[in-house]
């Protein structure tokens, strides 16, 4: 269900804690389990749950818990723009109007090839980078102009 | 790390900048920071033997308090760790920077990771902790992969992990990752994280002391507030409190946004006026005039500009002005902002990120939001502005952390400071300021 690499990254996130606490590591292994398998699937979150010795039910409730997990499935780009208050007074709203009328979806809409998936976004702890976007949990993109945006965009494939 | 350029240099933290004096954006690295004179507060408390409870008094002398959001006295907090316990016990970094308008844990991890580390150390050698976790915001990613390499540099170096410096103090850190939950920044929801679990704050009492990440006696503070450790502990607490003013020692980093002509991170001394503080950041963005100001991250209550124009930035002038330093995000508005909008998107933030334990926090944020979101779109009623302040004053106080507090506090001090916009939202079904109002103005026409 996981790759060996994706295993070693758990079994060295499960080392980071007291031997009888692997659970400790669910954050990480249910991360390494996302970017594997582009969303969490209930299988994916049982075999995660056997791995580290967790019922079912607790994974999942980690899982829902926080944001950065995607329970359903998403484009291959998942971008994801903050609009809070400090990043809406330099053009995040701006931002967001722009990604939505190029890629023609609405917030949590998915454009029909797949490409992209759009989410709105809570501070990320950049505002001073405003507008700033994620890109599939990972990458930061900052100060994103329209026209940084375009360019971005036509990176993404 | 960046896909596209700023318009201006990000790195001018600050003629009397402490924390990030000398930091270049590029010398993070090990060898860059013992070259800014990094690990020797570390080296001297070994040379020179210092006991545990000595480098606690230097701390509380320093006047160092908790750069997180309460700013509770570093040296108080630390001599709360039972001293004999028998067991395991924690220290625990707070990086888990979520408040909006504050971005400067991001800014000292990604630039100065081992100032953090060797804060760390610091506090575990005088707590008794053997080992500790920094719990790092979700968003983050590059800056947690950074962290992770600076940890294995101090490793090699012998400043963590077996017998450090070859003595008999052996200390243990870990980076930990958040995955975008807001509340996980509350301490005690942030040891639930660790432990794996949903990330929903704890009854306290027990406070973390006494029952922290496993039950064991844990100690939280802020990334910023490790990061003010070494130099306190190379030049003394007095030195530090000398910084800053009495009561409020040291320099603080002040994350400014919203429209400034340079948005960034600014290190001052505490107790620098907030007209300097906003000159170093270019002033108002478009040379526009200033109307309103939160000093410290969106929990905390607005101000008018010019009552800011007149207030220092430390804790004791900003108190005294009606607000709270918080976590030092200084999000700054012009006159041409609608505060109704503004109030909006942030009620709007408390609601979604409730953790939803406290029904006067799960429904009541639901409320706030309905509500101005009603106002907002021309749709309110005279009476919802005594509504909403009755309803924040139900919140308050009645919840398991403070984030009931947090989504109340800024409704009451906008609509104290700016009734009358949100009156004429709700009289004339729009905006009285602002390119909003403008435009619908047009389109009625
Ligand atoms: C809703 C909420 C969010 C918080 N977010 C943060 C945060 O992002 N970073 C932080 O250091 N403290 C945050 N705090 C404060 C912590 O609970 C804690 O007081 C702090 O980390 C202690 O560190 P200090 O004493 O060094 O300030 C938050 C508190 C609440 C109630
Ligand atoms: S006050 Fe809100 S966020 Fe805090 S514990 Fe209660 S429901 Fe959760
Ligand atoms: S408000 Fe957008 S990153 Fe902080």
């Amino acid at each position: 269900m996981i790759s060996a690499q994706g295993i070693a990254r758990i079994d060295a996130a499960i080392a980071k804690y007291p031997a009888q606490e692997r659970q400790s590591a669910v954050m990480t292994a249910l991360a390494v389990a996302q970017e594997e398998h582009g969303h969490l699937s209930t299988e994916v979150m049982d075999f995660v749950a056997g791995y580290l010795g967790m019922p079912p039910v607790a994974v999942y409730e980690v899982a829902s818990f926080y944001g950065m997990y995607d329970l359903e499935k998403t484009g291959r780009y998942k971008l994801c723009v903050c609009t809070n208050l400090p990043c809406a007074l330099s053009g995040a709203v701006e931002a967001a109007e722009h990604l939505k009328r190029t890629l023609g979806v609405e917030f949590n809409g998915t454009t029909p090839d797949g490409r992209f998936t759009l989410k709105e976004g809570e501070c990320f702890g950049a505002c001073g980078d405003a507008p700033v976007m994620l890109i599939n949990n990972k990458r930061m993109a900052s100060f994103m102009s329209p026209e940084a945006i375009d360019r971005l965009l036509a990176e993404l494939k | 790390m960046n896909t596209a350029h700023p318009p201006f240099d990000p790195l001018v933290f600050g003629p009397d900048a402490q924390i990030m004096k000398g930091v270049d954006g590029l010398n993070w690295r090990l060898a860059d920071y013992e070259a800014r004179g990094g690990y020797r507060a570390l080296k001297k408390i070994f040379a020179e033997k210092i006991a545990p409870d000595a480098l606690i008094a230097e701390v509380k002398k320093s006047a160092l308090r908790g750069r997180g959001g309460a700013g509770f006295p570093t040296g108080l907090k630390w001599s709360f760790m039972p001293r004999q316990f028998p067991g395991q016990k924690y220290v625990v970094c707070n990086s888990d920077e979520g408040e909006p308008g504050t971005f400067k844990d991001r800014d000292i991890l990604r630039y100065n990771p081992h100032v953090v580390i060797e804060g760390m150390v610091i506090g575990a050698y005088a707590m008794g902790a053997t080992v500790g976790y920094n719990y790092i915001h979700g968003e983050i990613w590059d800056v947690y992969e950074r962290f992770e390499e600076a940890l294995a540099e101090a490793r090699a170096a012998g400043y963590l992990g077996d017998r450090i410096l070859g003595g008999d103090f052996s200390f243990q850190l870990h980076a930990h990752h958040g995955y975008g939950a807001y509340i996980c920044g509350e301490e005690t929801a942030l040891l639930e994280s660790i432990e794996g679990k949903k990330g929903q704050p704890r009854f306290k009492p027990p406070f973390p002391a006494s029952f922290g990440l496993y039950g064991k006696p844990t100690t939280v503070n802020n990334t910023e507030t490790f990061a003010a450790v070494p130099w306190i502990v190379l030049n003394g607490g007095a030195a530090y409190l000398d910084l800053g003013r009495p009561n409020n020692g040291g320099t603080k980093i002040f994350s400014m946004s919203g429209d400034v002509a340079r948005p960034g991170n600014y290190e001052v001394r505490l107790g620098t006026p907030f007209a300097a503080l906003l000159e170093m950041a270019g002033g108002m963005r478009g040379g526009r005039r200033i109307k309103a100001v939160i000093p410290g991250g969106s929990s905390m209550p607005v101000l008018p500009g010019e009552v800011m124009m007149k207030t220092d930035m430390d804790y004791d002038s900003i108190a005294k002005a009606g607000s709270m330093l918080g976590s030092g995000a200084v999000i700054v508005m012009d006159e041409t902002r609608c505060m109704v909008r503004c109030l909006e998107r942030l009620s709007y933030f408390y609601f979604e990120e409730s953790c939803g334990q406290c029904t006067p926090c799960r429904e009541g944020t639901g409320w706030l939001y309905r509500m101005v979101h009603r106002i907002e779109t021309g749709r309110g009623r005279t009476e919802d502005l005594d509504t909403l302040v009755s309803v924040s004053d139900n919140i308050a106080g009645r919840t398991i952390c403070a984030l009931g507090d947090a989504a109340a506090i800024p409704v009451k001090s906008f609509i104290q400071h700016f009734r009358e916009e949100f009156a004429h939202h709700i009289e004339h079904k729009r905006c009285m300021v602002g390119e909003r109002g403008a435009a619908r103005d047009k389109a009625a026409a």
